[in-house]
């Protein structure tokens, strides 16, 4: 597939025996979660029918992009089972390398829109975590692209 | 791969590369055809080059890929030299089965059913995002998490005497919260006495076979037909999050170059991160010792209001599923203390153990493989011969060989509803989509497991138990 055609597409599935496996494309990183935060919460709701009725902000420090990544969607997870907020949208998102305690950590800061858990919408599938299993981020002719495995 | 056949059931990987033991797989012709199909193979191997391991790498006969160390998975580890790493253990901590029998006969409750199942699926909150009926503090939280078991039965749910009759007596000693992260503790908050989703089920199964009557009346199983109660679930968010959390601050600590697999991150069992980890996955087990003590007594009450008494309603075990303990093995003829990782397998312990409570001790330890959703599932008992083949470790369960994705595209839940109606079994789900994928057919033969379970003495055959009743998460 042609590199330009396949970053039109946001995330994809693939294969996978026990779990759920996904593959999320990005002009820039701050897309490439973006989306991959997409593929997380399809897994288990319908995003296209949550209104855009509540707020979160989300933070994150990692030491890593893959720690960054495993991070910043555990929180989705976090806020679905804490917060009951199913995800809508990520609306915004900003990611840095700043210096702290001597070396470089990456820190993530993003906004998202979603509702409460309700009967209006129903939960299908559960994600336990997210793991580092065969987990690769790269940037390929300019394009980021994340492959994650999720334990369900 | 280098695979060797030593009997019919019995395989060995030799030591070759970073091995520092050999593997040793427990499987069928067919069983290990399909461990032959994904990563399983490739993990032990990878397992057996971990610091401190003993003996061999195994793999239980319902194997198949996890992250780092496969399902289906055992290994002990040194104290001194060894490890400990939650790839070993899972990131559902003490995700396990606790199994109720009763006097109650099939064609007793037949009429109601319906009524029992509807009641319980009132009374325990199961589903993605289901909060639990009980509001906790922090506080109490970490009374759960230090108590366990013993904490619901200190608020009247069940009895002591459910207490004797639960791996660890429903309470590992050595747990503390204080290094569990406060994200963990609040996803712990709302989810005690929850049953979740995923593979987790509540049952009211019936007897459908006794292989050895002698030990099934040891553990109060006596005729066909006596209706049981299963209950599989874990420690939901709370344990998700302290694996999450421990593989990062590992990652930190250690680094992973020199591993094979990111997800095989560990660190040395007495080191200060390491013996954090214990603590805290002790908390976990706890908190799900206490979640299904909970569960089994809304559905006692629930036999109660619909039957009007529970009768003869009595736990016979309660077994772990994903864990690391520290138990007291023979290697090369020395006893010595090790740290044992389970992941996706039960521990079987045979006669005279401690650990076994008194009334079982003579003859073994329950062992609970529940099946999936809608199939049989069966009660086993430790053995002797298990200490010298598997670390005294069988199977768990029947184990996946079709995707989710699979799954989707083949059932519809509805479906699946009929087609168990037709058998006399009743389902109550919190998602139909949910029910199609964890469809009988995407997993292994359960059968199959427990015979090669029984064949090499890994945990020998006592009952046979088929649902009546099922409710998924």
């Amino acid at each position: 597939m042609n590199e330009a055609l396949k970053v039109e597409k946001k995330y994809e599935y693939l294969p996978h025996m026990a779990d759920a496996k996904f593959r999320a494309y990005g002009h820039s990183l701050e897309e490439l979660l973006a989306n991959a935060a997409s593929a997380l919460a399809s897994l288990m709701w319908d995003m296209e029918k949550v209104k855009p009725v509540r707020r979160e902000s989300i933070r994150a420090e990692a030491s890593s992009l893959e720690q960054l990544t495993v991070k910043f969607l555990t929180e989705f997870i976090y806020l679905m089972e804490v917060k009951s907020f199913l995800l809508g949208k990520v609306e915004s998102i900003k990611i840095e390398e700043v210096q702290k305690d001597g070396g470089k950590i990456y820190r993530l800061e993003a906004e998202a829109v979603g509702d409460d858990i309700s009967p209006q919408y129903e939960i299908y599938g559960q994600v336990k975590a997210i793991t580092y299993n065969e987990i690769k981020i790269e940037k390929i002719n300019g394009d980021w692209v994340l492959e994650i495995v999720v334990d369900m | 791969m280098d695979l060797v056949r030593l009997s019919e059931y019995i395989w060995e990987m030799p030591k070759s590369g970073q091995m520092r033991v050999p593997a040793r797989i427990y499987a069928s012709s067919r069983l290990i055809e399909m461990a032959g199909r994904d990563q399983t193979l490739q993990q032990a191997k990878n397992v057996a080059c971990l610091p401190g391991i003993q003996k061999m790498s195994y793999v239980m006969p319902d194997a198949h890929q996890g992250y780092g160390f496969p399902i289906g998975g055992v290994a002990a580890f040194d104290l001194d030299e060894g490890i400990i790493s939650p790839g070993g253990v899972g990131y559902d901590i003490n995700c396990g089965v606790r199994l109720l029998r009763t006097d109650f006969k099939e064609s007793e409750i037949a009429t109601r059913k319906k009524e029992l199942l509807s009641e319980i699926f009132k009374e325990v909150p199961a589903g993605v995002g289901k909060g639990g009926v009980t509001k906790l503090s922090s506080h109490v939280l970490k009374e759960v998490l230090i108590k366990g078991a013993r904490w619901a039965v200190d608020q009247g749910y069940g009895s002591a005497e459910d207490l004797d009759r639960t791996e660890e007596g429903g309470q590992m000693k050595e747990a503390s919260f204080e290094f569990i992260s406060e994200r963990a503790l609040e996803r712990g908050v709302p989810q005690l006495g929850t049953l979740g989703a995923g593979n987790h089920f509540l049952e009211i199964q019936k007897v459908d076979e006794i292989y050895d009557e002698k030990v099934a009346r040891v553990f109060g199983i006596e005729d066909k037909d006596q209706i049981l109660v299963m209950i599989h679930c874990g420690s939901r968010g709370l344990g998700h999050q302290i694996a999450t959390d421990y593989i990062e601050l590992m990652e930190n600590e250690f680094g992973f170059k020199d591993l094979p697999d990111r997800e095989l991150i560990n660190a040395p069992f007495k080191s200060k991160l390491g013996q954090q980890y214990y603590r805290s996955m002790c908390a976990a087990v706890n908190y799900a010792f206490a979640n299904r003590q909970m569960i089994a007594h809304w559905v006692r009450s629930v036999f109660e209001k619909i039957m009007g008494e529970a009768r003869g309603m009595r736990q016979i075990y309660d077994v772990c599923h994903n864990v690391a303990k520290v138990e007291k093995h023979t290697v090369n003829g020395k006893e010595k203390l090790l740290c044992v990782h389970r992941k996706g397998a039960t521990r079987s312990f045979g006669p005279g153990r401690p650990e076994i409570p008194a009334v079982y001790r003579y003859v073994g330890q329950p062992v609970l493989i529940p099946g999936s959703m809608g199939t049989a599932s069966y009660v086993l008992v430790g053995t002797e011969e298990a200490e010298e083949l598997s670390f005294s470790s069988t199977a768990h369960g029947a184990g996946r060989v079709m995707s989710r994705n699979e799954a989707l595209r083949r059932f519809r839940g509805e479906q699946i509803r009929d087609e168990l109606a037709k058998k006399g079994i009743e389902l109550k789900a919190a998602s139909w989509k949910g029910v199609a994928e964890e469809a009988a057919a995407a997993y292994k033969d359960v059968d199959e497991v427990v015979k090669v379970s029984h064949e090499t003495g890994l945990g020998k055959l006592v009952a046979r138990l088929v649902p009546v009743g099922v409710m998924k998460g």
